[in-house]
């Protein structure tokens, strides 16, 4: 097929991509948005298909098409079908199979043409190669850490920002030499292989809190790695598409960091959490604490209830339980809310993907803003599995250093119960204020075992007040 | 430069522009579904894979570009799918259980 009739299909699969973007904006459209989306990729690959350097090649250049459509199918529908509570590991690792892609067409084009590049092509090739040979190994090692298949904790050693700024800073600058001389074809191994590298040693230091910001960023670079292609093949839906996918990366992890009041730079060289033993912690205080039948009383005298989930919700798998809980406390005439920090869980919007896949109505998910300013006029604040996003330090404590940090003001509710497992600080290290506060009771244990028990109890309860 | 160049580089620039504003507009409530929605739109580096897959110009570019097309693949049938679950999942009000 001519060259124009593909510029046309490839300008109506744009549109339908940034259709498919515009249409995720709200829930109601957010379907149609997918459908759009489905139609742009099938104009994208039809159209490539119909290209005529294909078509010459008749029936044998389909070939190994055929075989890679099967073989990427048949690994992709099972990658669909994962619990949501693997949504950020199954993400990390579509992150890495999406920068593979960009990196390898790279590699290929940069042998294709070798060693006739012109020095604008090698620039691209060499962001495309960086950018996605880096996120590959970058996303497996984020999916080996939410797994749980490597330690989660940040792992720090002396000299670590200069050994991973020299890698990076020597990655660039064999790029840049590549771009001044495109015929030196041996410096083009080393490029890929510092990027791989860079893209493990990148990670290590990235503790569990820090990856909604990561994968974001890292959601970014394969995004601007399909775009650095565009540039390489002169095609503009790649630009497109690759641009659209950039800036997405760029919006979530910029969200991310402000829910946390902290610098890109801070995250990835930060280290967080690793050495702060605040002297506090060693105090004696006492926190006062419950059984399942006094809070599910209390539970069952307030008027309205804000459940404050985190992750340890998801690790407990407790998302049905608290379905059960929310369903208990509505019969009885208790208005529940929940109250979503940006940052809850492991990826941006972890909590609410969750609370919906147990059947929670998304009109009763509550951003940051909007549950703060309900907080103040609530009975009692339930935290389950969260821990940082609620420590008031953040408001009050000067030295502490997740201050500034915007967080869920629990603390304002008349009554406070905190689901937990033992009064151990989270994931920042860092001690949490709430526990010994005056209105707040600590519920210690399991947070789908516990949760279970509250519903026991409400149930068994009868349903007059 | 030669007009390629500039052209598409004015298309980089006002597709980011209008990226950016079209996501700010998305709410936080489906930011992961728009992280699995544009992991699926980014493997439209199949377009490039095809090509190249398909030309089989040396063993190396067939081997590679068959591999990114298996890679894109991948992301494109389970990025669309997870997508469309997480969103069905998204409902207003309480639908009574079985």
């Amino acid at each position: 097929m001519s060259d124009q009739v593909i510029h046309i299909i490839y300008m109506g699969s744009a549109a339908c991509f940034i259709l498919a973007l515009k249409w995720l904006s709200a829930v109601p459209t957010a379907r149609r948005g997918v459908i759009v989306g489905i139609a742009g990729m099938l104009l994208a690959v039809g159209g490539t298909l119909l290209k005529p350097e294909l078509l010459h090649g008749g029936f044998a250049s389909y070939r190994w098409i055929a075989v890679a459509f099967v073989i990427g199918s048949v690994i992709g529908v099972p990658m669909a079908m994962m619990p949501m509570t693997a949504v950020p590991q199954r993400t990390a690792l579509s992150h890495a199979f999406g920068a593979l892609a960009a990196a390898l067409v790279g590699t290929a084009e940069f042998y294709l043409q070798a060693p006739h590049v012109s020095h604008f092509t090698m620039g691209a090739l060499g962001l495309e190669v960086l950018l996605g040979f880096l996120t590959f190994t970058a996303s497996l090692m984020a999916f080996g850490k939410l797994q749980e298949i490597l330690p989660t904790r940040p792992i720090t050693y002396r000299g670590q920002n200069f050994v991973n700024l020299s890698l990076l800073g020597a990655a660039i600058l064999s790029a840049v030499w590549l771009v001044v001389d495109p015929a030196q074809a041996r410096l083009f191994p080393v490029l890929s292989a510092l990027a791989l590298m860079f893209g493990v040693l990148f990670i290590i230091p990235i503790g569990g809190a820090d990856m909604p910001t990561v994968i974001s960023l890292l959601n970014s670079y394969a995004g601007l790695s399909a775009a650095a292609m565009g540039f390489v093949l002169n095609n503009k839906l790649l630009i497109i598409a690759g641009a659209l996918d950039g800036s997405s990366g760029l919006i979530l992890s910029i969200i991310m960091c402000k829910a946390m009041n902290r610098s890109f730079a801070n995250v990835l060289f930060g280290a967080f959490g690793q050495v702060q033993v605040s002297a506090a912690a060693q105090e004696q205080k006492t926190a006062r604490s419950a059984g399942p039948e006094d809070a599910a009383a209390l539970l069952e005298d307030a008027n309205s209830v804000m459940i404050v989930p985190g992750y340890g919700m998801a690790v407990a798998q407790a998302q049905h339980a608290v379905h059960d809980l929310f369903d208990a406390l509505i019969k009885k005439g208790v208005d529940v809310k929940f109250a979503i920090h940006p940052v809850a869980g492991r990826m941006p919007g972890h909590m609410n993907v969750l609370l919906a896949e147990a059947n929670i109505p998304y009109d009763k998910l509550l951003e940051l803003d909007d549950a703060n300013a309900e907080l103040p006029q609530t009975d009692v604040a339930l935290v389950i599995g969260a821990n940082d996003v609620t420590n008031p330090a953040a408001r009050t404590d000067k030295t502490s250093p997740i201050y500034g940090m915007p967080i869920l003001d629990v603390d304002k509710a008349r009554t406070v119960m905190v689901i937990k497992r033992s009064l151990n600080p989270g994931f920042a290290g860092i001690d949490n204020q709430l526990y010994y506060l005056d209105k707040t009771l600590m519920l210690f244990g399991d947070a789908k075992a516990f949760t279970t028990q509250l519903v026991k109890q409400l149930n068994e309860s009868g349903s007059g007040r | 430069m030669d007009s390629d160049i500039l052209q598409n580089l004015y298309v980089f620039l006002l597709a980011t522009f209008l990226g950016l504003e079209v996501i700010r507009r998305v709410s936080p409530l489906l930011h992961t579904p728009l992280m699995s929605l544009t992991n699926a739109i980014s493997a439209i580096a199949v377009v490039g894979s095809l090509v190249i897959a398909g030309e089989q110009k040396t063993t190396l570019s067939t081997l590679l570009g068959a591999v990114a097309v298996t890679a894109s693949m991948i992301n494109i049938v389970g990025g669309y799918l997870i997508t469309y679950r997480m969103l069905r999942m998204f409902k207003k009000r309480e639908s009574k259980k079985p």
